[in-house]
């Protein structure tokens, strides 16, 4: 139902058949042909309308039947001497509702489906490819996994999911800086999602745009490799704020760097004193047990939280 | 320049609006932001300039009020002002402060014709 008049056009359903590779400016609202939910976030302004026009104009006063007048009913719901009612109207929306709103409908999407979604962020180059790649091998003889690849260009990360066995959908965000809930939406109608699986979305490379977009994860887990500066959460607290779980990645490569660990997660933990910290190596393999045992412990709650919410 | 995508955002609720109350024209748009948010105040002014060409926002004064950033403090049992998301309590110094306010990005009013 819109949530603005209360009309019948559909808002935050899961979006269907429309094509995830074309994300770019402009070509965006294509997909409002075929009726998905792209038409409501098209700036043509095809709000998908199959109530009829109708006018939400109040008069600046109405006569009711009593004779009564009543100077209160316009859009600002006051009188103020001098100004017109119809000048002023409160709004108190979210700017990101409709994000929010895709993002609550993926989120339940997965959860009845018995799917625990990561949401991987980090900067770019910090490993998240190659520990997916690895985590894929390691647990796809325990876990269905799926991947939901984003980059602003390439299907090169895919192409290196698929080479493991596992599906994966590449979203190209063309000049987009982040996912956000629609283009996971479209992503999750062409994955296999079996029920206790695993689905890993694997954000564009930023560590500042994809912390304001949710897209219906279970749970944001934030990659930092150890060549990158130990300060990175105090550099980008909004995204470290928001992670469950903080992965430093490439600790091999310890050895050989500055790295100071206690103080990378001292600030971590400055940001976000829940936020679980896991130190990993793809190349290794060192660390990954324990990530894997986090995983499965989410799965267990997850499970759990369903059991007791149902 | 995830501001972009908030000003296209902000111009589609706008024109919700405008085809549910019926209004063509938007003089002013007043936004509240929050101090502490994912939003850069200017880099949304540019943004919002451009996306709203050619719509009913086209023009419009885009007003921004800033919510300044307050968070609970449990060992003080009150909310106190802070100046970063990971703040201390000014008062006891307290590390648990949970932030209540200064991430808003809110469409509040809007002035029509």
């Amino acid at each position: 139902m819109c949530t603005i008049c209360g009309c019948e056009a559909a808002t935050g359903e899961a979006p269907r058949n429309a094509p995830v590779d074309s994300w770019r400016p402009g070509r965006h609202g294509a997909g409002g042909k075929q009726g998905s939910i792209a038409g409501n976030r098209s700036r043509d302004g095809r709000h998908p309308d199959r109530h009829g026009p109708h006018d939400h104009r109040h008069p600046a006063h109405t006569h009711d039947d009593h004779g009564a007048i009543d100077f209160g009913t316009g859009l600002a719901g006051v009188h103020l001497p001098g100004m017109s009612q119809e000048r002023i109207i409160r709004i108190e929306r979210d700017i990101l509702s409709k994000n929010d709103a895709f993002a609550r409908a993926n989120r339940a999407r997965l959860k009845a489906g018995g799917i625990l979604a990561l949401n991987l962020v980090s900067s770019p180059g910090s490993g998240k490819t190659s520990l997916l790649v690895r985590t894929i091998k390691d647990l796809q003889s325990r876990f269905p996994i799926a991947v939901i690849e984003g980059d602003q260009q390439t299907s090169n990360d895919a192409d290196r999911i698929r080479a493991t066995g596992a599906p994966a959908v590449q979203i190209n965000t063309g000049k987009g800086c982040h996912l956000d809930a629609h283009m996971v939406g479209h992503a999750l109608d062409r994955l296999p999602l079996t029920a206790g699986g695993l689905l890993f979305i694997e954000n564009v490379g930023n560590l500042v745009c994809p912390a304001a977009f949710d897209l219906g994860e279970a749970h944001k887990a934030v990659v930092l490799s150890v060549t990158e500066g130990e300060d990175k959460p105090l550099k980008y607290p909004a995204m470290f704020e928001q992670a469950d779980l903080m992965l430093l990645s490439k600790a091999d490569l310890l050895p050989h760097l500055d790295f100071d660990m206690d103080a990378c997660t001292g600030f971590a933990r400055r940001v976000n004193p829940r936020i679980d910290i896991l130190t990993v190596s793809a190349r290794s393999g060192d660390g990954l047990p324990a990530f894997y045992r986090w995983i499965e412990q989410q799965v267990r709650s997850d499970t759990t939280a369903k059991g007791e919410g149902t | 320049m995830h501001e972009m995508t908030v000003a296209e955002s902000l111009v589609e609720l706008i024109e919700d609006e405008g085809r549910c109350r019926g209004f063509s024209r938007v003089r002013q748009v007043r936004v509240r932001i929050g101090a502490l948010g994912h939003v850069e105040p200017d880099a949304l002014r540019f943004c919002f300039a451009a996306v709203s060409h050619g719509t009913v926002a086209e023009g419009a004064r885009l007003e921004l009020e800033t919510v300044a950033g307050e968070g609970w403090c449990p060992g003080c049992a009150r909310t106190v002002t802070i100046a970063e998301r990971h703040d201390i309590c000014p008062e006891c110094g307290s590390c648990q402060v949970r932030m209540t306010a200064g991430a808003e990005l809110r469409l509040a009013e809007l002035e029509v014709d």
